[in-house]
């Protein structure tokens, strides 16, 4: 599973790594789903350091993490995207909605 | 335009395949020594094609994809992504971003992402025949050569 969760206090950080494309998009959307409704956490940080590659796959993903933290209440910032995917991201303008830092 | 080089292949539209297609062209178009950012958005392109290929083509099937990769003259990239599945009514409608007809794993993104990331995009699709994609991109010559 190319998510790794930990908690600190009530802030998730989720580092998500290898290629996010529409292969691996259900398996990673689902694991962070059950990841927050687990720990409910207050904020989301999605730390995408590791990630190898992204398409619009990675803007679906982004977009459903962000509506789930909505519904309960909670911020996501999204930490170290590489060039490609911030590329990817900006083509939707993601970052009219989401945290990127 | 000139064709100098190219590579057909053909797959099924299972997505596994995905990252070898966008793997097969980014391997191609290194010919022409591009910069990583040329490379990497014409892998971004190639997987939004091919992905729309086996996602929205074949919905219940796995049918058959065909890829060609073409150095034309003057260093462009021609890809095109074609397959034989359901095809579209209304292809402009496709192309509109948020646009989709696929459940909430899609973003309705992929032709705006082919388009702005390609200097070309041409689209082609018969409902119940296929449809036809072709981009192209041309790789800038880097100084000193």
């Amino acid at each position: 599973m190319p998510v790794i969760c930990r908690e600190e206090g009530r802030t998730l950080v989720a580092s998500v790594s290898g290629e996010l494309d529409h292969h691996q998009a259900k398996a990673v959307m689902e694991e962070l789903e059950r990841r927050i409704d687990q720990a409910l956490p207050r904020q989301l940080t999605l730390d995408l350091e590791k990630l190898t590659f992204t398409d619009s796959s990675g803007i679906a993903v982004l977009l459903r993490t962000w509506r789930r933290m909505g519904q309960i209440q909670g911020s996501m910032r999204v930490i170290h995207a590489p060039a490609q995917a911030k590329r990817v991201f900006r083509a939707a303008g993601l970052e009219r909605m989401i945290r990127f830092e | 335009m000139k064709k100098e080089n190219y590579v057909s292949m053909e797959f099924p539209s299972c997505s596994a395949n995905e990252g070898f297609a966008r793997a097969a062209a980014a391997c191609f178009a290194a010919q022409l020594d591009p910069t990583l950012e040329e490379i990497n958005d014409i892998k971004t392109a190639v997987s939004e094609a091919v992905t729309n290929a086996i996602v929205h083509a074949y919905p219940d099937t796995i049918g058959k994809v065909v890829m060609r990769l073409i150095l034309r003259e003057e260093r462009v990239v021609e890809i095109v992504v074609k397959d034989w599945g359901v095809g579209m009514e209304d292809v402009e409608r496709a192309r509109e971003p948020m646009f989709t007809t696929g459940n909430e794993e899609r973003a309705g993104m992929g032709f705006t992402i082919m388009e702005s990331f390609m200097d070309v995009l041409k689209v082609r699709s018969t409902p119940g025949k296929g449809t036809t994609v072709t981009m192209r991109r041309k790789i800038a010559r880097r100084g000193g050569r």
